[in-house]
C-alpha cells in the first residue's frame, strides 16, 4: 500500500459487495416475484440484472429483494418498486433489458417507466 | 455480483453449537438450487446473542434466524433464498411482530439498548477478508494518522478522548502512550494483551475472531505515536479460532503493505508478531506477560520501573488490552469529542460485558458507560429465568466483587463499581439467583487464584491458600466467628503486600461478599446452616411425613440406600448415609422432600 488513493480504490470496490448488509436509508425496495410462475417466466435473470445495475451505479438507497406470487401469473416476471412513502409501481413482463431501464429512469431519475407498468400492459 | 448475503456466526460459541456444519449444508443446498453465483455465504464473528446460537442472518432482508439446525437448511434455502419467502417459524421470535410483519434486529430488547463501538464489525464483516474490513473504513484511521497527524497530535487525541484501559484497571490510555513516547530509546514496543483469563469473560476473543484487523491497525497507530516499529500480540493458545484469524489478518495486511516497511509511502515501518501463551492467569498481568514474551517463565516483576520506561526486553513498551485497541481507530476517525459524548464524565465510551450465569440471554453486550445493572440484566439480558429472583452479579472475575440487588441502579463505570466494592475488571458479568451461596462463590474464586498464583511472592502464594482453608472450614460447618474476622484481616494484608495485581485483587470476592452478605457467613458459622442449600456439609434432605405417600420412588432411586420405609408409609432419610446428591428430591412427585 503506497498511497491513500490505493486504499480508497479497494474500499469503493469492496463496499459494493457488503452494501446490501445495511438496512438504513432504503428509499426504494425492488421486489421481484420469484414464485414458481415468476421463475418459469424468467425472473432470475431479471433479478440479477437489477442487482448488477444497482451495484454498477453504486445506488445505496435501493434494496433488491424477492417476493412470492402476487396472483397475476400471466404477467410474470412481475417487479414491484415500493417507495419509502409506501407507494407502489408494478412492472410486468420484465426482461433484463427492461430492468436496466427501470433502474435508470425510475430509481435514478424518478420517472416511472409507464409503458412497462401493469396499467399499460392491460390496454 | 451477489444479490444476497448469508452471514453465519463463526465465533467460538456458535462454532461449538455446530455452525460449521450449517455453513457446509448451506453451501451444498445453494449449489443444489443453482444459486451459488447469486448468494454469498460468509462466516462472520460473534453476534453477541450466544444463547441462541447457531445464528444466521440473511441480507438484504436482514432476517435473523436463531438456533438453526442443519435439517432446517433445505427449507431456508428453498423458501427464503430461492422463492423469497422468509421462514418466520425459524426466525428469532423477538423479531416477529405478527404473521405479516418482521422487525429489525436492532429493535429487539437485546440490541436496542446496546451501542456497538468495539464490537461494531463483529457479525457484520468476514474477518478473514481484509477487503471487507477496508470497506467499513478499515485502515483509514492509520492512513489519516500517518499522512495528516504528528505523533504528539495522536497522543493528544487519545488523551482528550478519555479512553481508559478496558482490561480492568482503567488507566488512561493516552497518558500511558505519552509516558512511553517521552522515553527515548533505540527500540520501543507495542503489545496487545489478548490473554483474557477471567473465567466468564470472552469479549476479547470475540473481537479477535470477528474483527482482527482493528487490533492490527490500532497497534500500528500506537507504534507511530510512541515511535515503535515492532508489536507483539500475546494470545492464549486456548483460542485457536482467534489465533488462526489473527495470523490470516497479519498475512493479508503484509500483502497489502499495511504492515511492514514504508507504510503508505510515509517511511513508517511497523510489524506485528503473535506470541502464544499457555493459559496461565498470571500472564494477563502486564509485567508477567512481557516476561513470558521474552521466553522466560511468566512471573511478574516489581514496578517501578513501569513498562513505559523498562518493559519488554527492558525497552519502553505500551501494553493495551484487545477491547481498548478496538476503540482506538474510531476515536481517530470520529474525534475525541464524539467519544467523550458517550458514557459518563470520568468513564467515556462503552464497555462490553460477557453476560453469563442465571440469565435468559447469555452473550456479549456492549453498552454506554453509565448504564445500570438493572438495564443490563432485566432489559437486555431478559432477566433471571425459571421464576427465580436476582441475588447478585459478579463482575471482574476472580479480581472483582459482587453487586447485590440493592445496588442494581448504580450507573456502571470504573469509579462507581470500585466505590461499591466491585470492579469493572475485563467485563465478565455472572448473574446469580437465589440458589447461589455467596460463601461458596467466594470459595470458587479463591480455588481459582490458589491454582493460578505463580508463587513468586509469599503473601499471594501462602495468603490465598490460608484464605481458602478458612473458607473450607466455614463451608464445612467448622468455622467460628473469629475465623471470619481473621479472614477479613488477612484479606487486607494480601491486598497491601502482594507483588502484582493477582494477589492484590484475589481477596476481592471475599471482601465484597462479606460486605453485602455477611449474614450468610454468620449463618454458616453460628447456625451451621447454608441459607441457599449449596454447601453439602451443612445441608440435610428431609422427607415431610405429611406429604409422603410412601410410593418408594425415592428409596429406589437413592444410590446409597439411605432411604428406608415400607409401601404407603412415610419414608425416612438416614442423614448419616445420605451423600446429598439430590436424586430423591428430583424424583419425588409429591414435593415431600426438601433441603434444610
Amino acid at each position: 500500500m503506497k498511497s491513500l488513493a490505493e486504499l480508497q480504490a479497494i474500499r469503493d470496490k469492496a463496499r459494493a459487495q457488503i452494501g446490501l448488509r445495511s438496512e438504513e436509508n432504503v428509499e426504494f425496495r425492488v421486489q421481484v416475484g420469484m414464485a414458481t410462475c415468476g421463475i418459469a417466466a424468467g425472473a432470475r435473470p431479471v433479478l440479477s440484472a437489477f442487482v448488477e445495475e444497482v451495484a454498477k451505479r453504486d445506488l445505496h438507497n435501493v434494496m433488491v429483494t424477492q417476493t412470492g406470487c402476487i396472483g397475476i401469473c400471466q404477467y410474470e416476471p412481475v417487479v414491484e418498486v415500493v417507495s419509502a412513502d409506501g407507494s407502489k409501481v408494478t412492472y410486468v413482463k420484465m426482461t433484463p433489458e427492461k430492468a436496466v431501464r427501470v433502474v435508470n429512469d425510475h430509481l435514478v431519475n424518478g420517472n416511472v417507466v409507464t409503458e412497462f407498468t401493469i396499467g399499460a400492459g392491460s390496454n | 455480483m451477489y444479490r444476497s448475503n448469508v452471514l453465519v456466526c463463526g465465533g467460538t460459541g456458535c462454532t461449538s453449537s455446530n455452525s460449521e456444519l450449517i455453513i457446509q449444508r448451506l453451501k451444498e443446498e445453494i449449489k443444489a438450487q443453482g444459486l451459488e453465483k447469486e448468494v454469498n455465504v460468509i462466516r462472520t464473528g460473534c453476534f453477541g446473542l450466544c444463547a441462541l446460537g447457531p445464528i444466521m442472518i440473511i441480507y438484504p432482508e436482514g432476517s435473523f434466524y436463531s438456533m438453526v439446525k442443519p435439517e432446517d437448511i433445505p427449507e431456508i434455502v428453498e423458501e427464503h433464498l430461492l422463492k423469497g419467502r422468509i421462514v418466520k417459524r425459524l426466525l428469532y421470535q423477538e423479531t416477529v411482530v405478527d404473521d405479516q410483519a418482521v422487525k429489525s434486529l436492532n429493535e429487539t430488547p437485546f440490541y436496542s439498548k446496546q451501542k456497538r463501538i468495539a464490537l461494531r464489525n463483529c457479525g457484520v464483516i468476514n474477518p478473514e477478508n481484509i477487503d471487507e474490513y477496508i470497506a467499513v473504513d478499515g485502515y483509514k484511521a492509520l492512513g489519516k494518522v500517518l499522512t495528516e497527524m504528528t505523533p504528539q497530535e495522536v497522543i493528544d487525541v487519545m488523551k482528550a478522548s478519555g479512553l481508559r484501559g478496558r482490561g480492568g484497571a482503567g488507566f488512561p490510555t493516552g497518558l500511558k502512550w505519552s509516558f512511553a513516547a517521552a522515553n527515548a530509546a533505540d527500540q520501543k514496543y507495542v503489545c496487545c494483551n489478548a490473554d483474557e483469563g477471567d473465567p466468564g469473560a470472552f469479549m476479547d476473543r470475540s473481537i479477535l475472531e470477528g474483527d482482527p484487523h482493528v487490533v492490527l491497525e490500532s497497534m500500528a497507530i500506537a507504534g507511530y505515536a510512541i515511535g515503535a516499529s515492532q508489536g507483539y500480540i500475546y494470545i492464549r493458545a486456548e483460542y485457536p479460532i482467534a489465533v488462526k484469524r489473527l495470523q490470516i489478518a497479519i498475512d493479508q495486511a503484509h500483502e497489502y503493505g499495511l504492515l511492514g516497511k514504508d507504510i503508505f509511502g510515509t517511511g513508517f515501518d511497523f510489524d506485528i508478531s503473535l506470541r502464544l501463551g499457555a493459559g496461565a492467569f498470571v500472564c494477563g498481568e502486564e509485567t508477567a506477560l512481557m516476561t513470558s514474551i521474552e521466553g522466560k517463565r511468566g512471573e511478574p516483576r516489581p514496578r517501578p520501573p513501569f513498562p513505559a520506561l523498562k518493559g519488554l526486553f527492558q525497552k519502553p513498551t505500551i501494553l493495551n488490552n484487545v477491547e481498548t485497541w478496538a476503540n482506538v481507530t474510531q476515536i481517530i476517525l470520529n474525534g475525541p469529542e464524539w467519544f467523550r459524548s458517550i458514557g459518563t464524565e470520568r468513564s467515556a465510551g462503552t464497555k462490553v460485558f460477557a453476560l453469563g450465569g442465571k440469565i435468559k440471554h447469555t452473550g456479549l453486550v456492549e453498552v454506554p458507560m453509565g448504564t445500570t445493572l438493572r438495564e443490563i440484566v432485566e432489559e437486555i439480558g431478559g432477566g433471571v429465568p425459571d421464576g427465580h429472583t436476582f441475588k447478585a452479579a459478579q463482575t471482574g472475575g476472580p479480581s472483582g466483587g459482587c453487586i447485590p440487588a440493592s445496588e442494581m441502579d448504580v450507573k456502571i463505570d470504573y469509579d462507581n463499581l470500585t466505590a461499591i466494592g466491585a470492579m469493572m475488571g475485563s467485563g465478565g458479568m455472572i448473574v446469580m439467583d437465589d440458589t447461589a451461596c455467596m460463601v461458596d462463590i467466594a470459595k470458587f474464586f479463591l480455588e481459582f487464584t490458589v491454582d493460578e498464583s505463580c508463587g513468586k511472592c509469599t503473601p499471594c502464594r501462602v495468603g490465598t491458600r490460608r484464605l481458602l482453608e478458612i473458607l473450607n472450614k466455614i463451608t464445612s460447618g467448622n468455622g467460628t466467628l473469629e475465623d471470619i474476622d481473621r479472614m477479613e484481616e488477612l484479606c487486607y494484608y494480601l491486598k497491601e503486600n502482594s507483588l502484582c495485581a493477582l494477589g492484590q485483587t484475589a481477596p476481592n470476592p471475599v471482601l465484597s461478599t462479606l460486605k453485602y452478605f455477611r449474614d450468610e457467613y454468620i449463618a454458616h458459622v453460628t447456625e451451621k446452616r447454608c441459607p441457599a442449600g449449596v454447601c453439602k456439609a451443612l445441608t440435610n434432605y428431609v422427607i415431610d411425613p405429611e406429604k409422603c405417600r410412601g410410593c418408594t420412588l425415592c428409596a429406589r432411586n437413592c444410590p446409597v440406600g439411605a432411604i428406608s420405609g415400607s409401601v404407603k408409609v412415610p419414608h425416612v432419610i438416614d442423614t448419616q448415609k445420605c451423600i446429598k446428591c439430590g436424586a430423591c428430591m428430583e424424583k419425588c412427585k409429591f414435593d415431600a422432600i426438601s433441603k434444610r
